[in-house]
Parts: C-alpha cells; structure tokens; sequence
C-alpha cells in the first residue's frame, strides 16, 4: 500500500487531491504506468511524463527510482514558487 | 535561521526590521520580496498551492545550504500559500553576512532554488478564466548557474 498525492493541475485531471494503491510497481515508472492503465483520466494526466515532477517520501526524485519501502509518492507539474 | 510558511498576510517591512535587529554585529542585510503582479489590469487573485510538510522540510534544506555555502549569519524566508490579491507580498528572503557579496549571493542563490525547488504551484484567478502558471526554462537556467 503506498500514499499517492497530486498537487496543480495533474490533481484537477485526476480530480482527487490523494488516494492510497496496492502496487506491485518496481519503480515510479512502472507504477505510472499501473496507474495509466487504470483508467483515461490517468492516461490522459500522465500521457507525458516529461512534463511532471516526483517526489518520494517528500524529496524530489526521478521517474527511473525504485519504489520499495516508499510510503508517499507525489506526482506534480514543475514547481512555480517564488 | 526563520522559515515560515503561512496562508495569513505578512508586513515585510516589519520582518526586516526585525531580522536585521536580531543580527547583532553582520555588516550586510540583502532582502528581496515578491509581490503579486497584475500584468494585464484583469487579474483576481492569485492562487498558491503548495505540499505541506514538504515546503517547509525543501525551504529549511534550501536556507541550511546558503547559510553554509555563502557563510551567512542569518536567513528569513517567508512564503505565503491560499489566495492572494493583487500587489500582495508574496513572500520574502533576507539574508545577513559578514559583506555585501555574500549577503546578496546567498539571497540570490535561495531565490533561484525557491523559483523551481520549492513545491508551490501558482494560479491565476483573470475575469472569466483560470490558468496555471507555466514554469519557465529561464528559471532552470538561473539554477545551474549555482552548479560548480
């Protein structure tokens, strides 16, 4: 079981702020890809990847690391602060 | 070292002047504030949206880093989240140094990292229209500039 969080516009598509999911993902790559396979709003949300950020366990991270033992993934747009 | 992030306004003027008294024997202060900009005379507000319990963690990471690369005494930052309106103080840094070139560096370098580090995620509230504000590439440029 793993907390999935989406922040901006990528929780507007999906249209949950979080959700928790039963992965059998090795990393956030193949989980995106569990999620995609889901249902259209993910496939639409996560269509390109390049466009988003991840963070595991609240550090940014990339889409190539692995998942096991992360508690919280969250998948967001580019940062804008400032 | 002060980082604050709050949905409730601040008076930068005020938390300047209390950095700057609370820093007893620095030569330098360097502050720099952010505030909403209506470019187009039809902006409603401005929405922040940020990861709570990351943004604080990513912002003391980011202030811990000046304070050590540049030397720095001191550092404030302030960073607002919820709605805000036009020509409000967005957020603040201020740093405190021994010289003015490691006061501004260090300030310079924390505002950099804010931009595109830090998770906040600007919207913009304009009559009849919302839009999500788009980073922009010039702001990862402004960052690798600090990798050496």
């Amino acid at each position: 079981m793993i907390n999935i969080l989406y922040f901006a516009w990528l929780r507007e598509r999906i249209g949950i702020p979080k959700e928790t999911w039963t992965t059998e993902a090795a990393t956030v790559a193949d989980l995106v890809d569990e999620l995609r396979a889901r249902e259209e709003r993910y496939a639409m949300a996560f269509e390109d990847i390049s466009s988003l950020r991840v963070a595991l366990d609240q550090e940014l991270s990339s889409f190539d690391a692995p998942i096991a033992g992360v508690r919280e993934v969250a998948f967001f747009p580019p940062m804008t602060g400032g | 070292m002060r980082v604050v992030v709050q949905d409730g306004p601040f008076d930068p003027g005020a938390e300047l002047t209390a950095f700057s008294a609370g820093t007893i024997g620095v030569g330098a202060v360097v502050s720099f504030s952010g505030i909403v900009r209506d470019d187009h005379g039809d902006l409603d507000a401005l929405e922040i949206e940020h990861y709570p319990g990351m943004t604080e963690s990513a912002l003391t990471v980011q202030a811990d880093t000046a304070m050590q690369r540049f030397g720095l005494a001191d550092v404030l930052v302030i960073h607002r989240y919820g709605r805000l309106a036009p020509d409000a103080p967005i957020m603040m840094v201020a740093t405190a140094a021994a010289h003015r070139k490691a006061a501004f560096e260090g300030a310079e370098f924390l505002m950099d990292y804010l931009k595109s580090r830090a998770p906040f995620w600007k919207k913009e509230h304009r009559v009849g229209r919302t839009e999500w504000v788009d980073a922009k590439l010039s702001d990862e440029d402004a960052l690798a500039r600090w990798d050496r």
